[in-house]
């Protein structure tokens, strides 16, 4: 197990590190991040200003390597467009998102495993139909409109929960609705697509056999196989809930890491995009990782791999 | 802390599905709280490194300049100097107001003032605009009260500049923290002062009661203002119609008609806007816009005033000029283009392109729509657009590199009120200006540095006159704003889009 684990960090600190290079250069060749910077008023002078102020008119491998440099020894710079350290503006919007993120992707869990397993045991039977309406409106309904809609029906006109913003837990609770109800339909498809495999398979019916609980069978004997394919979806769900959703941050003006990286790219603020995508790559990684060795621990003829 | 959270988000849900009702809304007017939206981050509040009008707006409310400028009436009035004059062509002499204290309790002195100017016009501290501080040589104390400012060349906007543009810090303050401190606590001698601020996301501001007497802001009749930042408008909307938002701008004129009924919506004319820049003389490139009867053919075949009715609505109209109606010295009398798609037919076929022509044209921070209909109008008399949308930043820097023979955009104008910060920059024979028209040129700059305001009128009158003639540009339209405002506030849009809380009250 060591070494598999010594071999994933290796790659994971070179993957981090190759999509930073990348999107420092992508960067540039979406447009003269000094022009950016110096607004739409900005004169052409203006703009020769900025580029010698923030040292944009260096050769951009000097750039990468000088911002590097800083970030391994934990400084991430300025940001160009607060003018405050690049560490607490990310600092403010981090625990947003990954308390929006934890939270909707339990939420997913909770409501599409067990629904996945209800559906596989009578495959297109009530329930399963049941659950794939929902998992059709999941995939069909825009998180854009779903989240305007929840907003009209329970902001506005009941004014059950806040319309936007999270100075209030109670602002959480559409946001992560609708950003765990994105999720759903592929992990509950998932898990019933792999119960119903898994259940059809002959070491069931010889559980079934030997008189074992109906319960037993289905949870310990089946799900622990059906799982498998799960674990790794799930990583990536979790992965893409972590990394902020532009859409949902947008309509409920939360403030997470999602818009943050969007806003900055737009505004070319380089050292705010550049942290947020080590972050992200480092969340994805480590998530990735983490599936692997679940699923390695649930079974075994993965280890030697 | 996240346990907890996520335990009380699990019960929160069950009271949503039983119908048990959350905290009442609070209402601003009800705590005297102006809760106001921008779509858009304000950036650090340190206005000389500020280049957005949502960070423009909240700086504004915080600091004072030397002079303020009443838009209602045209006149420029003393804020923190009490009087001021030409002591020569290039002097300026200010007697500062006493009395005046700042937010952090520290008294108001020449000091601040030489600090402040002779530090930010040091091109090392980065300002955001040259244009505001390169006129300034540097700042001079004559006593305690009483300053001069040398100007590095003669400036026609030089008090339009002063006049709110320009802040002034607390010397002590500033030397100490810097722009990072100040952008992190700002302090002024504005009518509010900020209380709390995550950046980008959320300031809240209260009442500076020790704000100087005989302010031309005036005491403020509201107490506390609470700005969010909501990217996406419908949910502004949605906060609107549920009583929790007092103030949101940039409504687009079929969403403002539709939640007129609902809410109050207030239209105002601002400064902006929309053109197209036809290049003539693209660094050696020869773009068919090098034709002046290509160029006419262009004014000719855009049918404008259906345009504006479409898309722009409330206030807008088409412009002739190069420039904005409300700004002084923009000439109305210039030559006009009428809709006439046969007379650009005409007009392009002695240019000898009777089989029509091609030419690229890239907009930015234009909808899209009115984009397709001026290249549709123009594909109706044989001049083929091919249309591309890009950031403002990667077009104007095209624009700039002479690779664009048309660039459809808007300019604000920096929210003046005077031509000069407008057709200098085009027409003045900078990067921005593709047509290096000499005699333009040199009308311009005479007008630029000159003090005498009939001679200045003249100059730019005959350079108007000349760019309509030649019609270098498409001028299109000017701008309106829409504001969603809650039924109890009462707020006056001015044309330099900048609102003025500090004049707003409850009803």
């Amino acid at each position: 197990m060591l070494p598999f684990l010594a071999r994933r960090l290796i790659v994971a600190v070179l993957v981090a590190l190759a999509v930073s290079a990348v999107a420092f250069g992508l960067m540039f060749v979406s447009g003269d991040p000094a022009v950016v910077l110096a607004g739409q008023a900005g004169r052409a002078q203006d703009v020769e200003l900025i580029r010698q102020a923030y040292g944009l008119d260096r050769p951009i491998v000097i750039q990468f390597f000088s911002w590097l440099g800083k970030a391994l020894r934990g400084d991430f710079g300025t940001s160009l467009y607060f003018n405050l350290p690049v560490a607490s503006i990310v600092g403010e919007r981090l625990p947003v998102t990954l308390l929006l993120g934890s939270a909707a992707f339990l939420l997913a869990m909770i409501v599409s495993v067990p629904l996945g397993i209800v559906a596989s045991l009578k495959p297109g039977g009530a329930l399963d139909r049941a659950a794939l309406l929902l998992a059709v409106l999941g995939q069909a309904i825009p998180s854009f409109w779903l989240g305007l809609i929840l907003i009209v029906v329970f902001g506005v006109w009941y004014g059950l929960v806040p319309i936007s913003g999270t100075e209030t837990w109670q602002g959480y609770i559409l946001p992560v609705i609708v950003l765990s109800y994105y999720a759903m339909p592929a992990l509950m498809r998932l898990t019933r697509a792999g119960m119903i495999d898994v259940l059809g398979a002959d070491y069931i019916r010889t559980a079934r056999a030997k008189g074992l609980a109906r319960l037993r069978i289905l949870l310990v004997h089946a799900l622990r196989n059906a799982v498998l394919p799960l674990v790794s979806l799930a990583a990536v769900q979790f992965g893409m809930m972590l990394s902020g959703s532009i859409v949902i941050e947008s309509v409920f003006a939360i403030n997470g890491l999602g818009r943050l990286a969007w806003e900055s790219l737009l505004r070319s603020d380089l050292p705010v995009v550049q942290a947020i995508i080590l972050i992200l790559s480092l969340i994805y990684v480590t998530l990735t990782t983490v599936a692997d060795l679940i699923n390695a621990w649930l079974d075994p003829r993965l280890r030697s791999a | 802390m996240i346990r907890f959270r996520i335990a009380a988000l699990a019960g929160a849900i069950a009271f949503a599905s039983l119908g048990l009702s959350a905290p009442p809304a609070q209402a601003g007017k009800a705590d005297d709280t102006l809760n106001a939206a921008f779509a858009l981050e304000p950036e650090a509040l340190d206005t000389y490194k500020i280049a957005g009008r949502e960070g423009l707006i909240l700086a504004r409310h915080i600091y004072d300049g030397l002079l303020y400028k009443d838009l209602d009436s045209g006149e420029i009035k003393p804020a923190l100097a009490k009087a001021w004059r030409f002591v020569d062509p290039t002097t300026m002499e200010f007697d500062l107001r006493e009395g005046v204290v700042f937010h952090n309790g520290a008294k108001f002195t020449a000091d601040d003032v030489v600090y402040t100017l002779n530090t930010v016009l040091d091109p090392n501290y980065g300002t955001r605009f040259r244009i505001a501080v390169d006129w300034i040589e540097k700042v001079e104390k004559v006593s305690d009260f009483q300053v001069r400012i040398k100007m590095a060349k003669p400036f026609a906007g030089a008090v339009e500049m002063l006049a709110d543009a320009l802040p002034i810090y607390p010397a002590a303050y500033f030397k100490e923290v810097g722009s990072a401190g100040m952008a992190a606590k700002p302090v002024g001698t504005g009518p509010y002062k900020l209380t709390e601020m995550t950046p980008g996301i959320r300031y809240a501001f209260e009442r500076f009661d020790g704000h100087y007497a005989g302010s031309p802001k005036g005491k403020p009749a509201i107490g506390k203002i609470v700005v969010r930042t909501i990217p996406e408008l419908n949910t502004q909307f949605a906060e609107l119609l549920a009583g929790k938002l007092d103030w949101s701008w940039r409504i687009p004129p079929d969403q403002a008609a539709r939640l007129a009924s609902r809410i109050q919506i207030v239209n105002g004319p601002i400064m902006r806007i929309a053109y197209v820049g036809l290049a003539v003389n693209a660094k050696g490139k020869d773009y068919p816009t090098k034709n002046l009867l290509v160029r006419r053919a262009i004014n000719h075949a855009v049918n404008r005033e259906a345009i504006v009715k479409a898309f722009a609505g409330g206030a807008s109209q088409v412009l002739n000029a190069a420039c904005n109606p409300k700004q002084f010295g923009c000439a109305q009398d210039v030559a006009t283009y009428a809709y006439d798609p046969a007379k650009a037919k005409a007009l392009l076929t002695e240019a000898g392109f009777a089989n029509g022509v091609d030419i690229e044209m890239v907009f930015a921070a234009m909808p899209r729509p009115v984009a397709e209909a001026v290249a549709s109008d123009l594909a109706k008399v044989g001049i083929r657009v091919t249309l591309n949308e890009q950031q403002y930043a990667a077009g104007v820097q095209k624009w700039r590199a002479g690779e664009l023979p048309a660039f459809f955009t808007n300019w604000g104008s920096y929210g003046t009120g005077d031509v000069a910060f407008i057709i200098s920059n085009f027409f003045g024979g900078g990067a921005d200006d593709l047509v290096q028209d000499k005699e333009v040129i040199d009308l311009v700059t005479v007008a630029d540095t000159a003090q005498d305001r009939t001679l200045r009128q003249e100059n730019y009158a005959k350079a108007l006159k000349k760019i309509a003639d030649q019609a270098y540009w498409l001028p299109m339209y000017d701008f309106n704003i829409n504001y969603g405002l809650s039924s109890s506030l009462v707020f006056k849009p001015h044309p330099d889009e900048f609102a003025r809380w500090w004049l707003s009250s409850w009803k």
